[in-house]
Parts: C-alpha cells; structure tokens; sequence
C-alpha cells in the first residue's frame, strides 16, 4: 500500500475529485495548505506599503491505494492538474504499513 | 474604576479652574444678558425672538408667531396682530399652520440625527474591517462604547458648555432657555466662551432643547470614535474610557460652542467683520477636523504598533483583516452623512437640503474616484481601502461647504480632497513616522481642515442671508470675500491648535496616571482577550472541541 500526496492548487480540488472517481479511488483527504516553492511567494500592496506574502494557499490531497494503482493515480493526477505553469505543485508516494477502518475493525488492503 | 474617575474628576477640575480663572481675571460677569439670541444656522428671514421658557410638552412650541418669516411672503408679526381682530378664524389657522411648520422641522432634525447614530455601526464596521482579527473585539467595543460614554459624558456637561448660550434655535421655535453664555470683553468685543445652562439637561426641560440635545449630541459623538482607528490596536480600555468623557464632556463642546452656539469664531463677522465669521454648515471643523486633531495627537503619544516601522524607519504594510466589512461601513458612513449634512439645515421647510445632499453625493463620488485613481496610476491597483478612505474623505471635506456652493464646486472639492487624502496618509505615515490604521488623521483632520477653508474659497453667494447675524450672503474669495476666506483661516488654526494641544497633554498626563499603552506581549498576543475578554472569532482557534 502506498500514500500518494499531492500538493495542488485549490482551485484543481474539484477537478481532481472527478478524475479519481472515474478511475475507482474510494476515498480521499483534503487540506488547506499553506507552502512555497520555487514559485516563492508574490507582494501586494495595501495603502501604499508592498508586503510579500511568503506562504501561497495551496491544498493538500492524501490518497492510499493499492500499491499497483499508483501510477494510475499519479498519471492521473498530473494530467488533470496540470497547467505547464509555476505554481502547479508536487506529487509525493510514501510507503504505508498499515491501514485499519474503525468501524469494522478491517485492515490492509481490505480496508483501504 | 476608582483611579480612572479620579483622574476624570482632576481633569476635569483643572480645566473649569483655569476657565473660572480666566472670569475672575477679565472681570466680565452677567452672562445671562452677553450675548444676542443668535444660531448659526438660520431661517432664512429674521426669526421672533424667543422666550426663555421651558416647555415640557410641546404645547407651547409652534404657533402663529412660527409663520412669521417661514417664507418670503409671510405675513409679518405687526400684520398678524392687526388681522387677528378683524379675523378670528385666521388668527386660528396661522396657529396649526405655524404648529405644522415646527413639527416638519422637528422631524426633520430627528430623522436626521437617527441616520447621523446610524454612523456609529459605520465607523465600527470600517476601523474594524481595517484592523486585525487578533484586535476585531477590541476595536468593535471602543466603536460601541464611544456611544455610551459621549452620551453620558454629554449630557452632564458637553451640551451645556456648547450650546447653553446658543439663545434658541427659531427653526423649532424654542429652546429660548438656552440663554446664557459666559462672555469675555476683548479689545471692546464680546468673545463668548462657553455656554453655562443645561449641566444634566436641568433646567430646560424642553421639547426644543431635547429634539437639539439629540442632533448635537450625535454629531459630537462622531468626532469622538475618530480617534479610536488611530490608536486602534494597542490603547488600553481604561484610558480610552476616560478619553471618552474629557472629549465629550470639555474638548469638543468648547469648540463646538465657538462655532455653533454663539461663541467668539461666529462672531468674528459681527465684530470684527470678517464675512459672516468662522462658517461650518455642518461641521468640517467642529466634529472632523477635531475628531481628526485628536487622532493624531493621541497617535503621536501612544507610538504606532510593534512592527509598523522597521528598524531603519520605512513603514511595514499591515493589512486590515476584512475589508468588505471596512468597505460596507464605509457605505453605511455615506447614508448617515446625509442626515449630517442635509439635517444640518435644521428645518424640513428649508429647500436648500436638497442642494446639500446632491452636493454631499457629488463631493463623495469625487473623492472616492480621485483617490482610486491616484492610486491606479502611481501604486499600479485601484486600492480599494484607499478608495474608500476618499470617498470619506469627499464627505469631511464637503461637510462644511455642501450649503453654500453649487455642483461643480462640489465636485472639485470632493476630488481635491481624494487626492490630498492619498498625500497624507504617506505623509503621516513616511515623514511624520505616525501610524494610523485606519488613516484617520487624514481623512478627518486634513480634509476637515480642507473643507472650511473651501467654504471660505468656493462660497458663490446665494445662501446664508443673515447666518451669524450678519446681513448678505455667505461669499468666498473667489466671489469677492476675502474677510470669510479669513475666517475661516482663523478658524482653521483656532482649532488645531487648541485641540492638539489640549488632547497632546491630556494623553501624555493620561499616561503618567493611567498607561495608554497595553505591554508588547498583550499586543502580540492581541488585546481582544487581555483588553475585553473575549475573541472575536473563536473558531479560528483550535483550543476548543465541539462538546
């Protein structure tokens, strides 16, 4: 089993929701982020006075999958949230040992 | 608590010492009889005089003696009394219609005082939305008490040190028992200081008086909350609350007195002839320029926010935390302002209002769309916030000319004063070093002062026969009266001098017995919980569950 991690822009969510419906992930976590990379941060101004505003809002998406299904899920991923401009984020897949459903008590792949 | 009132009652009897001083040093007593029953807004015919007795009910106020000068062709008082032997039935009517001409102005003055209180969510809502979130409880309760207090503070002695002299207002028929003003005698010229009756309202106890209590008193409450969006963020509670009463109670009155209830600036023109002296329709100066004068006197002594300025002195943007509700505070500002200005005509039978709110309208747009501009073209964004602060600043300004000048001039004063505003806020902020929030020093003392000394310059001469007890009408400089322009110059410099010199010592005397300054952790951490107790948005925390 594998964790895939997606930082995405906000906007993308919904999207990529879809495209992982269709391809028959069950289930997902989404957060509010905050990060830069090397997009760094951009200035505004208020009243006059330039701020820089280091940390862009970003979400954060978490699947677990079967460890066959990640490259699916990854090559789905980057074909739906991608823009070809910076800013659009990174994909991150993380070992997993082990997963239990709490209300059934299930585990490992069963549970996923 | 204890400390707080003491210090409020020292003040307080620091500065009545001193006036008292002042009246046994001149010499001038008899103050019943100093100064002529004059308002600064009148009808415009020469009103009856009227008596100093108190009417309680309303049954006294409003009669044949009110349709005596309600219109060009109104009968005179020596025509009544002959028509009313030989025409009984007339003489009733010319009563109920004398009666009705009171009660539409009444209405008038109340209607408008309810929108100008209205102001208060307005300017609560802007210095909040301009503010942090950490600071949003703190901010809204200074907004919210400002309102408490001034009234309070107001009614025991603001009201009758400002228009306790004021000799009545002929447009509701009454409050002839405000009659007495405490006058020095200068170069064989009477300056009036300050009214002496109606301490707690007592002894006149009057339909008039009440229906006046209740527009003055909104008005002084404006300039009031001005000063807590420049010291927003880092004033502690105790110390606003005894602001609060000095400047309702003493500092805002005695000006208010010399403008609008009889005192020395309105008579500048009588004595001295100088136009019709120091005019403000409505109150660029009394309620603007001092709310604006105190704010920066108190920011200056309260020292601006931990990280507004970086070490070598260039100032750090910090961002309000919501601007849509700065912006709908700001809209709530421009619907009370019209009871400010086109209630200032003080009479519903005054046609002129019209001309005061269109020209309240049109000075408010043209701020808004200089000040947008201004920033569109030398920042690269049409900044909102600053927009906003123009368009306030188009209303401050136009304040005390919207009765006297026609469209166009409205216009241009309204887009000077956007420009000028963007000027001043860098001003203040890059040259002066002081830092104000919500950019109130600008908006309310800059154009404050622009607004009066417009009046002096855009005045085109068609209204305002009689203001001040001065015959003609109100002329600037650029129709041929350079004494008004004048006047309004003394008045300009009158007033910032006197209030920032009073509020600078009081803040900084303030200090020594109440500190003004809440301690830098409080103010990291953010004052809602050390100040009020309370967070404005809880939920934003993750120190609570959900049972």
């Amino acid at each position: 089993m594998k964790k895939i991690e997606a930082i995405i822009k906000p906007f993308m969510l919904e999207d990529l929701k879809e495209a992982m419906h269709a391809i028959g992930v069950q289930g997902m976590t989404a957060s509010e982020v905050k990060g830069f990379g090397r997009q760094k941060g951009h200035t505004e101004v208020y009243r006059g006075a330039e701020y820089v505003v280091d940390f862009i809002p970003k979400v954060k998406v978490e699947i677990v999958v079967a460890a066959e299904m990640v490259d699916t899920v990854v090559n789905a991923i980057i074909t739906t949230v991608k823009t070809g401009k910076i800013g659009d984020g990174k994909i991150f897949v993380l070992p997993v040992d082990s997963v239990c459903r709490i209300r059934t008590g299930e585990t490992g792949r069963d549970a996923i | 608590m204890k400390r707080i009132l003491l210090t409020f009652l020292l003040v307080t009897g620091c500065l009545c010492g001193s006036l008292s001083l002042a009246f046994a040093e001149e010499g001038i007593a008899d103050p019943a009889s100093s100064v002529p029953p004059t308002v600064s807004q009148v009808a415009p015919a020469p009103a009856p005089a009227l008596a100093a007795v108190a009417d309680p009910t309303g049954a006294l106020t409003g009669g044949i003696a009110d349709v005596v000068g309600a219109t060009a062709g109104a009968p005179t008082a020596d025509e009544l009394a002959a028509m009313a032997k030989s025409e009984p039935l007339a003489a009733k009517l010319g009563d109920v219609i004398g009666h009705n001409r009171i009660a539409i102005n009444m209405v008038w003055l109340l209607v408008c005082g309810f929108l100008v209180m209205f102001m208060q969510a307005g300017f609560a809502m802007a210095e909040g939305g301009f503010t942090r979130a950490k600071n949003a409880s703190h901010t809204m309760a200074m907004n919210f008490m400002i309102y408490g207090i001034g009234i309070l503070g107001y009614w025991m002695c603001g009201f009758a040190i400002q228009m306790g002299g004021c000799g009545g207002v002929p447009t509701l028929g009454g409050a002839g028992v405000l009659n007495s003003e405490f006058v020095i005698n200068l170069f064989g010229k009477d300056f009036g200081l300050f009214g002496t009756k109606g301490f707690f309202l007592s002894g006149t106890y009057d339909v008039a008086v009440y229906a006046i209590f209740l527009f003055q008193m909104v008005f002084m409450d404006t300039t009031a909350t001005i000063p807590t969006g420049s010291m927003a963020e880092r004033w502690t509670f105790k110390s606003f609350v005894v602001y609060g009463f000095f400047i309702t109670a003493l500092v805002y009155p005695l000006y208010a007195n010399w403008v609008w209830g009889a005192g020395w600036l309105s008579q500048l023109g009588a004595n001295f002839a100088l136009g019709h002296g120091h005019v403000d329709f409505a109150g660029s100066s009394v309620v603007h320029m001092t709310g604006g004068v105190a704010a920066l006197a108190g920011a200056i002594v309260l020292g601006p926010r931990l990280g507004k300025f970086k070490a070598d002195g260039t100032p750090n943007a910090i961002p309000g935390h919501h601007i849509p509700m700065a912006i709908v505070g700001c809209f709530i500002l421009a619907f009370g302002w019209f009871g400010f200005n086109a209630g200032s005509t003080l009479a519903g039978g005054d046609f002129r209002l019209a001309v005061v709110a269109v020209n309240t309208m049109l000075a408010s747009a043209a701020g808004a769309f200089a000040a947008m501009t201004y920033m569109w073209i030398v920042y690269g964004k049409p900044d909102i916030s600053m927009a906003a602060n123009g368009l306030l600043a188009g209303l401050v300004a136009i304040t005390a000319p919207c009765a006297f000048v026609p469209s166009w001039s409205a216009v241009l004063i309204g887009a000077v004063a956007g420009v000028l505003l963007c000027l001043s806020v860098f001003f203040v902020e890059r040259v002066l070093k002081v830092d104000d929030p919500v950019g109130a020093i600008s908006v309310h003392g800059v154009n404050g002062a622009w607004g009066v000394l417009s009046l002096g310059l855009f005045a085109d001469g068609t209204y305002g026969d009689g203001l001040n007890g001065v015959k003609g009408t109100v002329t600037g400089l650029l129709y041929g009266d350079s004494g008004q322009f004048l006047a309004q110059v003394i008045g300009t410099l009158t007033n910032i001098i006197f209030v920032f010199v009073v509020m600078y010592v009081f803040f900084k005397v303030l200090d020594k017995i109440v500190p003004l300054r809440v301690s830098p952790e409080m103010e990291l951490e953010g004052l809602d919980q050390s100040e009020v107790g309370v967070t404005a948005y809880p939920e934003f925390n993750l120190t609570k569950t959900h049972r």
